[in-house]
């Protein structure tokens, strides 16, 4: 099957309205949320319609079915990642997934091989977004572990000039992210895996802007953790996923305690459930979770890799036409070698949010701000920047009405 | 283009040339504000003397919606008493709150109901208060200030 974007946008019911008095929809904030795909939203519907009942509790036969359908989810999601069904943990969002595991960590008793003590240093980077540093730095400041970090380079890649001197032996968390939300330059994990292991740290690895838009095998990637949501890859809110290894989510104490994450309970102990279980309490988000199956599963249809190779040929035709404009400074990597589709830029003195507003007045959504990586930004030198990110509905002729928004903005505000 | 309304040209020329923007050496108070949504930063110095508003001067960083507001701001409500100045902030945040139903009164208002049109905008309510909001926080510590003294 080509792959024809144009082809691909008839599945997504939100590119039928209009904006802003008529103008047509240019959706250049995937990095941010992706748009639903028809099977996605009727897979949601259809549960509630068909199937709605608390999975993994009642006797009957709405339950039956709604246990079935979320954990054929996690089937879907566990293939997927290339992971096992038991490793596949679902979350609210990889925002309480990357929480989850920083909390776990520092539950874990004298003796648990994540038991942090003053004095254990936690590894992160400069391009973190907010949820994959906050966490750790609060981490850091509970426990007295050491936070540091990898540099960021002018031209937005991560310093790996280093590697030895930042993971240490006394390191015992490395928590990145695979590609960076603001610059879009995605990260050569393979020498930090292997650095990570030797000094027999683990390796977290935030996924949420890759899985969404290429192949991402974790077995591959010899990593530890893996955290993405739901909502940017093609899927509803409201559900994150957490894959680990099964011998270190055995290991791993549990966040969130109540119903369903538990094996036994007097009125004065409890033990838990194996993993998925003991990190799922509550009545999960079972339309969401349908939902997301059906979303990975319509992205597997039409190909990882072919969806990759289509943002690919966007952002090198975004970046060579922006790169014409003056004034115009790309913040982040201008080559194409691992760099994928989210492209951050300044243009002069006008500020990115009266540019993000003058484009909306076009029909283009962009996203401006920091982009919640606020060192990163400070960091690169500049208060705030534009945000256009590209997903498999995108195409050139999105760009081209990119190019004359930021023009025309350049004469309005001029 | 509906975009004029939002962008009045006494936004776009208080932007391009905006008042009172250098921090003063002396003031009764110094705030710095944020909007964490977006990064804009704005440092405010206050004096009050004798009950008015003798000095506001400012710095900072942001959208020209931001950044002309507080130059509206400091134009209009340097030489005020102060309940002058607060009955200009109260009539200002309910025309910025209003969604567009509210026209304001341009007697009270003068420069700043350019920045009516900010109403219909959701996001960017936050950009036209960030300094109003800045000069509310500073007035209060000015004040409790000036009851110690």
């Amino acid at each position: 099957m080509t792959f024809d974007p144009l082809v691909i946008r008839k599945d997504f019911p939100i590119f039928e309205r209009s904006i802003r008095d008529g103008k047509r929809l240019v959706y250049l904030d995937s990095g941010a949320t992706s748009q639903k795909p028809v099977v996605v939203i009727e897979a949601e519907s259809n549960f509630y319609r068909n199937h709605n009942a608390a999975a993994h509790r009642g006797a009957h036969q709405l339950a039956e079915e709604a246990t079935e359908a979320l954990e054929s989810a996690r089937e879907v999601v566990a293939n997927f990642l290339g992971g096992a069904v038991d490793e596949i943990v679902f979350t609210k969002h990889s925002t309480e997934a990357l929480n989850l595991l920083a909390y776990s960590i520092g539950n874990s008793p004298v003796g648990n091989r994540f038991h942090l003590q003053a004095g254990d240093e936690i590894v992160v980077s400069e391009m973190e977004h907010h949820a994959n540093l906050i966490p750790w730095q609060q981490l850091a400041k509970r426990t007295g572990a050491v936070l540091k970090w990898f540099e960021v380079t002018p031209d937005g890649r991560l310093d790996l000039s280093n590697i030895d001197g930042v993971i240490t032996n006394r390191t015992k968390i490395v928590a990145l992210t695979h590609q960076s939300n603001v610059l879009g330059t995605i990260n050569p994990l393979t020498d930090l895996v292997k650095r990570t292991h030797q000094v027999g740290a683990i390796f977290i690895l935030d996924a949420c802007q890759s899985v969404p838009h290429m192949p991402v095998n974790v077995g591959a990637l010899d990593i530890d953790f893996l955290v993405f949501s739901g909502h940017k890859a093609v899927g509803p809110t409201g559900v994150g996923v957490l894959w680990g290894r099964a011998n270190l989510l055995d290991e791993l104490p549990p966040f969130l305690f109540g119903g369903s994450m538990i094996e036994s309970v007097t009125m004065t102990d409890a033990t838990w459930a194996p993993a998925p279980r003991k990190f799922e309490p509550g009545v999960p988000n079972m339309a969401q979770i349908v939902g997301l199956g059906s979303a990975l599963n319509y992205l597997t249809a039409i190909g990882m890799q072919k969806i990759h190779n289509h943002e690919i040929a966007i952002t090198e035709y975004a970046i060579s036409k922006l790169q014409e404009i003056q004034d115009l400074k790309i913040v982040g990597p201008v080559d194409m070698n691992l760099r994928g589709g989210a492209v951050s830029f300044t243009l002069g003195d006008i500020h990115p949010h009266d540019l993000g507003q003058f484009l909306d007045n076009s029909g283009i959504a962009v996203r401006t701000g920091h982009h919640c990586a606020w060192p990163l930004t400070r960091k690169m030198g500049v208060p705030a920047t534009t945000r256009a990110s590209f997903y498999l509905y995108n195409t050139l002729a999105d760009i081209d009405v990119l190019f004359d928004g930021v023009r025309d903005a350049q004469k309005y505000f001029g | 283009m509906q975009l004029d309304n939002l962008y009045q040209e006494v936004i776009l020329d208080h932007y391009k040339r905006p008042q009172n923007k250098k921090l003063s050496a002396n003031y009764d108070a110094q705030v710095h504000h944020v909007n964490p949504s977006c990064g804009d930063e704005i440092d405010l110095n206050l004096t009050i003397t004798d009950g008015t508003i003798s000095n506001i001067s400012w710095d900072g960083v942001g959208c020209s919606i931001s950044q002309a507001s507080v130059s509206i701001l400091t134009d209009l409500l340097i030489g005020k008493k102060i309940d002058e100045a607060y009955s200009i902030f109260d009539h200002f945040v309910a025309l910025m709150q209003s969604k567009g139903t509210v026209s304001g009164d341009e007697a009270v208002l003068e420069d700043a109901i350019a920045l009516a049109g900010v109403s219909k905008y959701p996001a960017r309510i936050k950009c036209a208060l960030l300094g109003w909001m800045a000069f509310k926080d500073a007035s209060v510590q000015a004040q409790s200030k000036s009851k110690l003294d």
